[in-house]
């Protein structure tokens, strides 16, 4: 215990006097929650649009007024032609044109057959697509809040309702993201460099030949980047309820705890990398292109796993990151009990037993 | 039982098939005889001696130390250390033995307290407990105790590594090429170190590329290709030279060099620093023959004289053999 306690101590030691590093992984999940939260944002705020209203009543000039009040919309130019509509895009370079169909209050009170047309420019659908739900939520709402003042039979047209997350804001999707990310990095790429550090400085020959059971060099390696990976899931948590407004909604408890195993499962990963390679590059080149890429990419984090491919659908399923993502969702935006994550938990559970009994089994009691 | 020993060690890095060989204990094929005499590296070390493995670098000697310190296996051959076997009985020699790989294996970010300690709380002891092991060679990097290993000068992480090598008294110490890259001084004292680590009865296996550490062992080993050119005393290795050796000088040393290995009465040539070492085939030959033939081709200021061999005359002229 005294010899296990004195690598850890070492451990901490070689952490706390690189200083580049130490900075680097304590600021690393801030700099991600700000980048995600500001700068790489898939929300759209302030987009230009254009107004073709030839009907000019009461109601549509109302849903106008509610437009150019949200911040989602800045109302550029006012058309009088579909013609014009052309120029608006090409020309002026707006995100969307909203058309109201003639007589548009007489159409909606009588006939419930007024129509509003949302054209916007489908060479950036995100964008287009995007805005256009926002516009339709606008204007849907505003007729939904008539129809039960004036009890006009307004016919209500189909909407899009986005549960939990009626604005479609970024945050709720990638906090849990970032978290996926960042104590993956810290656990599974941090704790194989560290080790590939002391097979290339030949420590690892000297340690090797000592009364120490190899196991505990390597045990004694996760336990400074265990400790890191918490104070680093506090900030984020800190961050995303002060700062980005991103509340849990369910139980804290429960999402520290799933956040454990997820730990568990990727300082398995890190040991199994460490046990295959020999030098900080390579494992650091394995845990950034094989782990890093598909977390960012088939996670779920930036794309839905909906809209990919079979085969990236299938590669997705082994990825611990996709798991984490959607049971930190369910717990921490969705406000559902951990019985609802049942299936995540299990799933972790068995790629971390996998995975701690495969680096167990590869570990080398020699140097080759 | 002795504290080294070792049997038919033999390791091949190439595979089997592969008709190549780096490693250790290659088949011999003197010259005029077509089968293979002998396979593996055999030897034995008695307790409380400095044995010395000596060849060039790419020899095999970082090999058979990491055979004999557990950490790779052998394909052929046994070995013990202590007693123990190195394959089946792994773990009972990594608590008693002291090791320095050739390349400085400390944590280069601890300072040099913060290592020993280290290494000691590893091996189950204290600084304390086997103090009196390392006062001598502790004491001179005491002064530099709370810097980082990094900043430690060759001579100064040398003393550092066997510090922590020694820090849990090791019945046997292997000391990969200790002092590679360490001045002059610096290896000399280190040697020091050594002789004081027998006479506590330390058993001490080192290997050098230096020729002339060679007789501060007690025995050594040439080795060259991964194969023993002899095992023996120092002394009785110069001693079984057995033929006349001069040195050579003159003006023009590159071209002596090809002119002295044209003379048909000289055997071997090989240069040793500012002169050429010779060894010439009969006792009729003498230096004033050799004296005439280089004047009349030319050289000017020549001077021979006979000489003792060392131990790198000894390693040449075992090596041509082999």
């Amino acid at each position: 215990m005294k010899q296990f306690m004195s690598f850890v101590r070492k451990e901490f030691l070689h952490i706390f006097r690189d200083r580049t590093t130490i900075a680097i992984l304590l600021v690393l999940p801030l700099l991600n929650l700000i980048l995600f939260g500001y700068a790489i944002t898939t929300e759209v705020k302030n987009s230009k649009i254009a107004i073709l209203d030839p009907s000019n009543d009461a109601l549509t000039r109302a849903i106008i007024d509610k437009l150019a009040h949200s911040e989602y919309f800045t109302i550029n130019k006012i058309i009088h032609h579909p013609s014009e509509i052309d120029e608006v895009f090409k020309k002026d370079r707006l995100n969307m044109v909203v058309v109201f169909s003639s007589n548009f209050y007489e159409e909606a009170a009588h006939t419930g057959n007024a129509q509003v047309e949302l054209i916007t420019d489908g060479t950036d659908p995100n964008t287009a697509r995007v805005i256009a739900s926002y516009a339709s939520n606008i204007i849907a709402s505003h007729l939904a809040g008539l129809s039960k003042i004036e009890k006009i039979p307004f016919q209500i047209n189909p909407q899009v309702k986005l549960l939990y997350n009626p604005q479609m804001r970024g945050a709720y999707n990638f906090v849990p993201g970032v978290m996926g990310m960042i104590l993956m990095l810290i656990c599974a790429m941090m704790t194989s460099i560290s080790i590939a550090r002391e097979k290339e400085f030949g420590t690892m020959e000297i340690l090797l030949v000592s009364p120490v059971k190899p196991i505990f060099i390597i045990l004694s390696k996760t336990i400074p980047y265990f400790v890191l990976s918490l104070v680093n899931l506090t900030t984020i948590l800190v961050l995303s309820v002060f700062l980005l407004g991103v509340p849990v909604a369910g139980s804290l408890f429960w999402l520290i705890v799933f956040s454990l195993l997820y730990i568990f499962v990727n300082l398995s990963l890190g040991l199994l990398i460490s046990s295959l390679v020999d030098s900080q590059l390579v494992a650091l080149l394995i845990s950034g292109m094989v782990l890093m890429l598909p977390v960012i990419m088939l996670s779920g984090m930036m794309f839905p796993v909906e809209n990919m491919p079979e085969f990236f659908q299938w590669i997705s399923q082994i990825i611990p990151a996709k798991w984490y993502i959607i049971g930190v969702k369910k717990i921490m935006i969705k406000g559902l009990g951990v019985s609802s994550i049942i299936p995540e938990i299990i799933v972790l559970s068995t790629m971390g037993i996998l995975l701690i009994t495969a680096s167990l089994k590869k570990f080398k009691y020699r140097l080759e | 039982m002795l504290p080294i020993e070792v049997k038919n060690l033999y390791k091949n890095y190439f595979p089997a098939k592969s008709g190549k060989f780096a490693g250790i204990g290659n088949p011999v094929q003197h010259s005029g005889e077509t089968a293979t005499v002998e396979t593996g590296l055999s030897f034995s070390v008695s307790k409380g001696e400095i044995f010395g493995i000596i060849g060039p670098d790419g020899a095999g000697k970082t090999t058979l130390f990491r055979i004999l310190t557990t950490l790779i296996l052998a394909d052929r051959g046994t070995a013990t250390v202590d007693g123990f076997d190195v394959v089946k009985e792994y773990k009972e020699i990594r608590k008693r033995v002291g090791y320095m790989p050739g390349k400085f294996s400390l944590y280069q970010d601890l300072t040099v307290q913060e290592n020993l300690n280290f290494f000691a709380t590893v091996f189950n002891t204290t600084i304390a407990e086997n103090y009196y092991l390392i006062k001598d060679i502790y004491q001179q990097i005491e002064p530099f105790k709370n810097r980082r290993a990094a900043k430690l000068s060759g001579g100064m992480k040398q003393k550092l590594a066997l510090c922590c090598a020694l820090i849990h008294k090791p019945s046997v110490l292997f000391l990969d090429e200790p002092t590679t890259g360490v001045d002059a001084v610096s290896r000399k004292e280190f040697w020091d170190m050594l002789k004081q680590l027998k006479n506590q009865g330390i058993t001490i296996l080192v290997s050098t590329p230096y020729m002339d550490e060679a007789n501060l062992c007690d025995r050594i080993a040439l080795i060259q290709n991964g194969q023993f050119l002899t095992i023996d005393t120092p002394a009785k290795i110069v001693g079984q030279f057995g033929k006349t050796l001069w040195t050579v000088q003159s003006d023009n040393m590159s071209r002596l060099l090809l002119d002295l290995r044209a003379v048909k009465q000289i055997e071997s040539c090989f240069t040793f620093g500012d002169s050429h070492h010779v060894t010439i085939l009969n006792d009729q030959f003498t230096k004033t023959d050799l004296h005439k033939i280089l004047h009349e081709i030319g050289h000017t200021n020549v001077e021979i004289n006979e000489i003792n061999p060392t131990i790198e005359d000894c390693f040449m002229e075992l090596s041509k053999h082999s």
